[in-house]
């Protein structure tokens, strides 16, 4: 039997939970026994190749294009799992959600106190490579279907090892009272 | 002579003196029933309806219900667990709680909550209200987006002169706690520190302080709220809803 296939990726996220993700430490060599990767940062794969078994996502939706590669991924992956507080609720990104748009962009570009120098002609960024900023920051499974959510900021690197353990040998999760943080 | 009754909490025989709160002789008996709105000492409110047993087959809130003689209680239950989950997770998706920023952190009670009945995230959707912080207070910085409304502050705080400091403003779903401007202005130290205790969450903190214990090191890291109580009946490990 072919090993699963593991992909991750980080949408609006700070790359916390993937460095979460390598706390597992030396055990990371056990997983590579158990799983292949497949788009991640840990091995710089850019884009999805091939049909993954688990997909791990860390962070909200802030534009257009973190739909995208979520929604990429939910059409991908057998089981999706939101990683950490702004995958599960936006996190910090959602603060913002609170305030309207337009005074964001008007704060960040126009009347913020550091814009005369970075941004002396006060134009908003319109570049049509950019992806467009969505009106506020959603959690992942307000847009797809997420299968398991793990919390934290970052989620401990043993409910991750855990959980990803669970999915591969098909037992329950083992989850002490130290491992489920919010924070 | 204080009258002693008996009773018990799910088959499990207790006693207590006639008048206390079903919640207060839990506490004596070695039984933590969740609560979030009571606190020691406080006159009860009732408000959160986390602490709610189920008296005689009745509904009933744990912090403002008195034990009588023979009264069977059922506290430990699936149907009773499940409601307490739903209300912790109204509390969530109802204000703003940036648990990774906020810092209350690993003290908060909500969170303690949800880190015990294993919550991995609320099932309902966010709110993200608009609220607002309030700064103007020399000692004090009220975080109404953490707020919970749980009037403990209203409830426990007092000057020398018996006059509350805190109290509600505003009607329906924009009511807010607000700090009297002038009693607020002349708050001691130790008043200022007590509001921080005495707020389960992360909506009343003292100016300049936060973070100040590591993380793995504070209240809730290591043992589960409730756990103070317990220790002399069943390790949290042993109990159902860890099975």
């Amino acid at each position: 039997m072919s090993k699963p296939i593991v992909a991750t990726t980080s949408l609006a996220g700070c790359f916390g939970c993937h460095m979460s993700f390598l706390d597992i430490d030396e055990r990371i060599l056990e997983l590579m026994q158990l799983v292949e990767f497949d788009k991640s940062p840990i091995n710089d794969i850019k884009k999805i190749s091939r049909k993954c078994d688990i997909g791990l996502i860390e962070g909200g939706c802030c534009n257009s294009e973190n739909v995208h590669v979520l929604k990429e991924f939910r059409e991908n992956c057998k089981i999706l799992i939101s990683v950490g507080e702004c995958a599960i609720m936006g996190g910090l990104p959602a603060m913002r959600n609170g305030i309207p748009l337009s005074e964001c962009l008007e704060e960040a570009y126009q009347n913020g106190l550091t814009v005369k120098e970075s941004n002396d002609a006060r134009i908003f960024p319109n570049d049509p490579e950019l992806p467009i900023i969505l009106d506020k920051v959603y959690p992942c499974h307000e847009i797809v279907k997420i299968d398991y959510l793990l919390p934290g900021c970052p989620p401990r690197a043993d409910l991750i090892w855990e959980a990803l353990i669970a999915i591969i040998t098909g037992n329950q999760i083992k989850m002490p009272y130290e491992v489920l943080k919010y924070d | 002579m204080n009258q002693i009754i008996k009773f018990t909490i799910d088959d499990v025989e207790c006693v207590a003196t006639k008048g206390q709160y079903i919640i207060d002789a839990a506490r004596e008996n070695g039984i933590f029933i969740a609560s979030l709105c009571n606190y020691p000492g406080v006159k009860p409110k009732g408000s959160c309806r986390v602490c709610s047993v189920k008296v005689n087959g009745r509904l009933m809130t744990a912090c403002t219900t008195p034990v009588s003689q023979g009264m069977a209680i059922e506290n430990h239950t699936d149907e009773l667990n499940e409601l307490r989950k739903k209300i912790i997770e109204l509390f969530f998706v109802e204000g703003n709680h940036f648990c990774p920023s906020c810092e209350k952190g690993g003290t908060c009670e909500l969170q303690a909550l949800a880190y015990r009945f294993k919550i991995m995230s609320p099932r309902y959707p966010y709110f993200f209200p608009q609220r607002e912080v309030d700064a103007t207070n020399p000692k004090l910085i009220k975080d109404q987006n953490r707020c919970i409304l749980c009037k403990r502050c209203i409830r426990a705080i007092h000057d020398e002169k018996g006059r509350t400091i805190f109290a509600y403003k505003r009607r329906s779903n924009r009511v807010e706690i607000s700090i009297d401007p002038k009693l607020g202005r002349e708050l001691t130290d130790e008043v200022a520190l007590k509001a921080m205790d005495v707020c389960p969450v992360g909506a009343l903190l003292i100016r300049e302080k936060g973070f100040d214990t590591p993380i793995g090191e504070r209240k809730y890291d290591k043992n589960p709220i409730g756990s103070d109580i317990e220790h002399l009946q069943i390790p949290y490990s042993k109990t159902k809803s860890n099975e």
